[in-house]
């Protein structure tokens, strides 16, 4: 519990930094989608039971400081015209249909990227009687973001994490579309 | 001030109380015989003013053999108009008996009751008589019939089977009347909820809302985690209302555990509350922009929010203000360098803020989406207990900040804005006169913050005692109440945040007006689904 007082960077140099390395990652991440898509990066959101501080910080990345949209990567309103799931909260009962459901609406490949302490391993609130602890109980993960809540930045460097297992699932599917035709299973 | 309400409802119901007690300044419970319940609640609601502010059962079987419910009331200080301060807790309390698992509903005369009972009878299987609408609330329909989480022998880690995933809504039927179901997993980077809108054209006639699902199971989590870790659950009850949240589970333990916290945190933590209410304040002003389509406005007011939680990750280390609150005071000290920042960066959101206004404000388009839009009228929200910015947008004065003052809301001024229209345009200029509101109390609070320690060690707390703890959070009044049990851990956590009791105004708001303005409204009224599903 007791924890030592914490010098922080001065806040403006610390913003500084954390400015410079957003414009790397966005460029990054920016030309591997190019490289994968040649088109832009299609993302869906779903809560499934956070406490909305991820969901905030999700949404923090539309804002004119991080505008993610300028590194073509664009949250999309329905699963169906999405590449990549996120995912937050640990998992709620009353969510876990319309949370298979919205995994199953998405065309494949998809991925999945489980978004805070909560959607990573239940967090806080574990295994319990309405908290299914953790979107692995329920759905393949592809990357894991920690945190709670993870800070936009990270949020950006699980995308680019997502990017390279992305590239991989392609390249593999690809390789079986020629020897033994379409193996991509729904799990 | 409890005693002249003690002296009062003595001499109209004595034969009604079984005993009295004032464990802490300014609350009273009164053990009163269940076939009373009923009337006393209604002479305190109807003759005296008060008003419903949380309802508790809890499973005191292991205890004294039987259920218990809480009736929190808050009630006006005696022949005068609300000055400062003035307002105390009056808490009835009545047993229910293990063979008859049932209650009256006072929700007949008290509509603010209604989710509370429906709660109580899915959680603890205690049946409201009399209740007009007890469908399920808190467990969906793919819970099956005979567990319920809140007593004492279920295990919080019981998954018991699905059962039905079907549920029933009520339905508007006629010749052109068309449903549109929305949700649970929205279009927008939202929280889940479904709701279903029966229009005809664009009108909407009537809107069925089903929310509780994200319940987690929080109130029961509190009980199996020793008190320093129930405070980083309350402090994720809400991710908005961290601070206000954990404020309030603070001060609850802290009354428990009769501690007196030193001057300097509670300024700190007053300072903190206030940020907490500027960045969401000002963020939702913004995103009121978002409903109308004024996107320079929506832009505008999200850089502003950033900076804002710039401000917070300098000052404590967290976007969210988490990790700072503890039980004793506070965690981490504000520096000399850091007060300055504060009050450097306030004054520039201020101008910028203005600036903002001026521009969104005063639009005729504008002005056209958002007045005479969604109105909540003044006796809807009374029955209903509405609080925060929606029930001062609707005539409604209350503010915890200055009716019941905690940390150091006595030691400045300010002014609660009160508005009568209760249209989205009056919510958002509530929020908006907040704002400015809310930087002068920290101005205040920065030029004569006193110095000394910012904590009091907490090592154990007592068994068996109670207490409310609250705070106005930018959406409203959060109540919690807490029950302590041995070894320093939690028998009951009771959490009532704003949205809980606001969300019900919501579906009342909507008939009448226009499927695209059903953003708008909810918006303006902003309400956190965990805070409310928990
Ligand atoms: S990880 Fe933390 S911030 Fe994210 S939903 Fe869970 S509790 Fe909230």
């Amino acid at each position: 519990m007791d924890q030592e007082m914490i010098e922080f960077q001065k806040p403006e140099e610390n913003q500084e930094v954390l400015r410079t390395h957003l414009e790397e990652l966005g460029n990054h991440l920016s030309e591997k989608i190019g490289k994968i898509f040649g088109r832009s990066l299609h993302i869906r959101e779903v809560d499934s039971g956070s406490c909305n501080a991820c969901e905030w910080e999700i949404t923090a990345l539309s804002n004119p400081v991080y505008d993610l949209e300028r590194f073509g990567i664009y949250f999309v309103a329905s699963p169906r015209h999405a590449d990549v799931l996120l995912v937050t909260g640990p998992v709620s009962r009353n969510l876990y249909t319309a949370l298979l459901k919205t995994y199953e609406a998405t065309p494949e490949p998809k991925l999945v990227i489980a978004v805070g302490a909560c959607a990573c391993s239940g967090g806080l609130f574990q295994k319990g009687y309405a908290s299914l602890g953790g979107v692995d109980k329920v759905l393949p993960v592809d990357v894991y973001i920690p945190g709670c809540p993870p800070r936009p930045q990270a949020i950006l460097q699980g995308l680019l994490l997502a990017m390279d297992k992305l590239e991989q699932k392609i390249r593999k599917r690809n390789f079986s579309d020629l020897h033994e035709g379409d193996t991509c299973h729904r799990p | 001030m409890t005693d002249t309400y003690f002296n009062e409802l003595t001499t109209q119901f004595s034969y009604a109380f079984l005993d009295s007690e004032t464990p802490v300044p300014d609350e009273l419970y009164i053990t009163v015989k269940p076939e009373a319940c009923v009337g006393i609640c209604r002479y305190l609601y109807e003759k005296c003013g008060a008003s419903l502010v949380s309802m508790v059962g809890s499973d005191e079987r292991p205890l004294n053999g039987g259920f218990r419910l809480y009736y929190f009331f808050s009630l006006p200080g005696h022949g005068s108009s609300v000055p400062q301060g003035s307002r105390s807790f009056v808490n009835l309390q009545m047993k229910v008996d293990e063979r008859h698992p049932e209650f009256t509903s006072i929700t007949p005369y008290m509509p603010a009751a209604h989710w509370y009972e429906r709660e109580i009878q899915d959680l603890l299987g205690l049946k409201p008589v009399g209740h007009p609408d007890p469908r399920r609330l808190v467990l969906h329909e793919n819970w099956p019939k005979g567990f319920y989480p809140l007593r004492k022998d279920f295990d919080y880690k019981t998954q018991p089977p699905r059962t039905s995933e079907d549920f029933e809504m009520k339905r508007v039927e006629g010749e052109g009347v068309f449903e549109i179901p929305v949700g649970p997993v929205h279009a927008g980077i939202i929280e889940p909820g479904h709701f279903r809108f029966s229009s005809v054209g664009e009108k909407i006639l009537n809107l069925e809302a089903r929310l509780f699902y994200k319940h987690k199971g929080t109130e029961k989590l509190a009980e199996i985690l020793p008190f320093t870790k129930g405070l980083f659950l309350a402090e994720r009850i809400c991710g908005v209302c961290s601070f206000s949240h954990a404020t309030s589970y603070c001060q609850a333990l802290e009354k428990i555990a009769n501690i007196q916290i030193p001057e300097r945190a509670h300024y700190l933590r007053t300072i903190f509350l206030e940020l907490e209410r500027l960045y969401n304040h000002v963020g939702d002003v913004g995103n009121i922009c978002a409903g109308t389509g004024l996107l320079v406005g929506n832009a505008q007011g999200m850089l502003l929010k950033e900076k804002l939680m710039e401000l917070n990750e300098a000052i404590t280390g967290n976007r969210y203000l988490r990790g700072m609150n503890t039980v004793g005071g506070l965690r981490r000290d504000l520096s000399e360098e850091k007060r300055i920042l504060i009050l450097s960066t306030l004054r520039q959101i201020q101008k910028e803020f203005k600036a903002l206004i001026d521009v969104i404000m005063f639009l005729s388009t504008q002005r056209d989406r958002l007045e005479t839009t969604g109105i909540l009228s003044q006796q809807v929200a009374r029955d209903l207990g509405v609080v925060g910015v929606a029930a001062r947008a609707s005539g409604l004065d209350s503010d915890l900040r200055r009716d019941h003052p905690y940390a150091a809301y006595d030691k400045v001024s300010f002014k609660v804005p009160l508005r009568t229209e209760g249209d989205v345009s009056a919510r958002v200029w509530i929020r908006i006169e907040e704002v400015f509101e809310s930087i002068r109390i920290i101005e205040q609070l920065l030029d004569t913050l006193p110095s000394g320690d910012i904590r009091v060690e907490v090592k154990e707390i007592p068994p068996y005692k109670y207490a409310l703890g609250y705070t106005e959070s930018p959406r409203g009044a959060n109540i919690h109440w807490i029950m302590t049990a041995p070894d320093s851990r939690l028998y009951r956590y009771k959490i009532r945040s704003a949205s809980y009791v606001n969300w019900p105004a919501v579906p009342l708001v909507v008939p009448g007006n226009i499927v695209p303005d059903f953003p708008l409204i909810n918006k303006s009224f902003n309400l956190c689904y965990s805070c409310t599903d928990l």
